[in-house]
């Protein structure tokens, strides 16, 4: 007979099990037990993040540049409550993550007592699923339950609650290789006779779009996306969530679509006949009004793992739910078989048309400008880190210029909280990317805003050494509020403007870190390369920005994609 | 879907945080008491009720969904109604009951309470046709729902 072990050894078993190396957490009551095994054992390394929210943003930057599974480990009560924005960014962006939240006790449970909050209740709108265990003989099944859950399907966060006896009760430890559940059973394959409707569609097109989104990232399926793009020369957008699905730097490439997306992206996907959607979801940031956006002539097909997402927002013609990379191939080996091509001459003069949209130079700024504009420093990281690097963004102006100007060729380089837009997100995820790809180089474009919800990360940087650059757009404003005030609010800008902000370079040096201001165009260069030279230090780059400079395009709220405001 | 404490709350949480309407909802275990079964009423587009049966399908309790408007169906619903009966409305109300064939489970001499089952629509004629004043209290399940013949709901 095996021994038995106690809940919390069997929890720290269950994630050796899982091969997770890294988790993120902050102790507490509830899960002292949990902490003393961690103690005991060295394959799960944990990381002590300075707030709940870091450990989870920091786990979902580790699962977005890794495709593994992200863990976080918090308390009951305010350690859930803390954590709830990070299961909601992940949620909104299908991250795959375990939380493992720490609860009082089973007999205390309803009596309001110390640091009791309903866990299960308050996170079940924003997680894929979640379980209370009230029984340890139930926890190495839920754990394993959870880690299937969250990384199959359409994935996304899943928390395991465990009350604080749990975690000392004993019981034997079995972990189960394999989860089978009558209820849930995620679709992979799609289906042959609709991947035969779009290849006929695909072949009758005359102006054609491939638009692309987080599904192809989650999935892992920029290879094929790449290949099928290249098969037949068509033009290929990417949504905010699916940047380096496709090469940016490609020619191909049309650039991001959507509410600040290029021209030729926005007006290709308002005016092509055929539209092949892949893992992405038609939502508000992207097509704008969708009665606008709707065309008859037009077809689309859509593929997505996800059925809810198939004619949500928008009508399609041909739905095909499975696995994007497992679609794709298949769609690929169908074109390569039937040895056809859309018409050539007609995909001759969309392209003709395509090159007339980017013509209009949709992304121009002032290049001689005496004041640092935040493109300029966009376009100079791209350059100093050879579009090689982890960009991470908080949320707002810098993370459309970020999007933009960053021309990312490769899948999971691209981190940033697209769904939920979660300002506070880019430092801690950063960590998380820098944890995953220790050797990687990791900058953080963020605003002096943003990066203040969880400045305090800076600490947790330095006690793990973590080399980040921060990238900081300073414009003393709450960017991308001012913009909507200045054009749609009369000028008004209440509440959007950063006063008595601290000396960054003070703070960086306080927790040990370097810190840099820049405060001319010609400096820009030179301070990154300085940067990212100090292969071992943060260094916190502040970057005095235009405080006036907009972001354009922009497709206002209500309005349809070939209503943009252009520079 | 699977019987467990909290599912419930995910069904309703859903329609709840996605703007769906909930007219009536009534579940109770199943002959195998791992499994609810639920019926659940709900008003919308054509759209809105394939969204609602879409992402009911997401919940990760639920192991199976049927329209069942997309097939002939049987639905009942029990009432339990009290009325004021005294003086000649007792046989009226007597007469009523037996019209909508419901049955008299309890009696003081100053009320009746009437058992009624059948379409939500044939509970709320039975309450048009008692009038207002007479009609104590009611309490009705909601409907539960079958399909006709060999269309059958099984895991």
């Amino acid at each position: 007979m095996s021994v038995e072990l106690t809940g919390a050894e069997i929890t720290i078993r269950c994630l050796q099990e899982e091969g997770v190396q890294c988790i993120f957490g902050y102790p507490g009551g509830a899960v002292l037990f949990i902490y003393d095994e961690l103690f005991k054992q060295d394959k799960v390394r944990h990381i002590l993040v300075r707030h709940e929210q870091a450990a989870l943003h920091a786990a979902d930057g580790y699962a977005r540049s890794s495709n593994k599974v992200g863990v976080a480990l918090v308390t009951s009560g305010p350690g859930v409550t803390n954590a709830v924005t990070g299961i909601a960014t992940a949620y909104m962006d299908s991250i795959p993550m375990v939380i493992i939240s720490g609860q009082v006790p089973t007999s205390a449970i309803g009596l309001d007592a110390f640091q009791e909050v309903d866990t299960v209740g308050i996170t079940r709108p924003c997680v894929k699923h979640n379980f209370l265990v009230k029984d340890v003989t139930e926890l190495a099944q839920t754990i394993k339950k959870a880690f299937y859950i969250a990384s199959t399907g359409r994935p996304g966060p899943v928390l395991v609650d465990i009350p604080k006896d749990v975690s000392q009760q004993k019981t034997k430890f079995v972990y189960p290789d394999k989860i089978t559940m009558r209820s849930y059973n995620p679709v992979v394959k799609g289906h042959a006779r609709q991947i035969k409707k779009a290849a006929e569609l695909i072949l009758s097109a005359k102006r054609p779009m491939i638009y692309t989104g987080g599904g192809v990232i989650l999935s892992d399926a920029a290879a094929q996306l790449t290949e099928l793009t290249q098969l037949l020369n068509f033009p290929c957008t990417n949504t905010l969530m699916g940047l380096g699905g496709y090469p940016g730097t490609d020619k191909q490439s049309l650039g991001m679509l959507g509410m600040h997306g290029t021209y030729e992206a926005n007006m290709a996907m308002q005016y092509c006949d055929v539209l092949v959607a892949v893992g992405a979801r038609f939502d508000d940031r992207v097509i704008g009004n969708p009665k606008h956006f709707y065309n008859e002539n037009r077809k689309i097909v859509h593929i997505d793992i996800d059925p809810s997402s198939i004619s949500k927002r928008v009508k399609v013609d041909v739905p095909i739910v499975g696995d994007v990379q497992d679609v794709l191939k298949e769609l690929i080996k169908l074109l390569k078989s039937e040895n056809a091509k859309p018409d050539q001459a007609a995909l001759k003069d969309w392209w003709k048309q395509i090159d007339l949209w980017r013509e209009r130079d949709c992304l121009k700024f002032d290049r001689d400008s005496k004041i640092i504009k935040p493109q300029m420093v966009v376009e100079k990281l791209f350059d100093v880190t050879k579009g090689d690097a982890f960009v991470t963004s908080d949320v707002g102006q810098h993370q459309m210029w970020a999007a933009q100007f960053y021309k990312f060729d490769k899948p999971r380089r691209w981190i940033n909280s697209g769904g939920l837009g979660t300002m506070g997100f880019g430092m801690p995820a950063a960590m998380g990317v820098q944890l995953a790809n220790p050797k990687g180089k990791v900058a953080c474009v963020t605003g002096e805003a943003s990066i203040q919800m969880c400045i305090q990360e800076l600490s947790t940087c330095k006690q793990y050494r973590l080399p980040l650059k921060i990238v900081n757009l300073n414009n003393r404003y709450m960017g991308m509020v001012r913009q909507w005030q200045e054009f749609f609010h009369g000028n008004r800008y209440a509440e959007s403007y950063m006063d008595a902000l601290p000396d960054f370079i003070k703070l960086a040096e306080s927790y040990g870190h370097v810190g840099m201001r820049i405060e001319k165009p010609e400096d820009i260069e030179g301070a990154l390369k300085e940067a990212f030279k100090l292969k071992d230090q943060l260094v916190f780059l502040d970057f005095i920005t235009d405080q006036t400079e907009n972001v354009f395009p922009m497709v206002p709220g209500g309005k349809g994609l070939s209503e943009m405001i252009l520079v | 879907m699977e019987n467990e404490a909290g599912a419930l709350s995910r069904v309703a949480g859903l329609f709840s945080a996605r703007g769906y309407n909930i007219e009536s909802l009534s579940v109770a275990p199943t002959e195998d008491p791992t499994l609810s079964r639920m019926t659940l009423v709900t008003v919308g587009s054509d759209d809105v009720v394939e969204q609602v049966t879409k992402q009911l399908n997401k919940l990760i309790e639920v192991v199976k969904i049927i329209d069942l408007n997309d097939g002939n169906h049987i639905e009942r619903e029990l009432m339990l109604v009290k009325v004021r009966a005294t003086g000649p409305d007792r046989e009226e109300i007597k007469r009523l009951s037996e019209i909508f064939r419901g049955s008299i489970i309890d009696v003081t001499d100053k009320s009746f309470t009437i058992e009624l089952t059948g379409t939500s629509a044939k509970l709320d004629a039975f309450l048009e046709a008692v009038s207002k004043s007479a009609v104590l209290e009611t309490v009705r399940t909601g409907a539960s729902g079958i399909g006709r013949g060999e269309w059958i709901l099984k895991v």
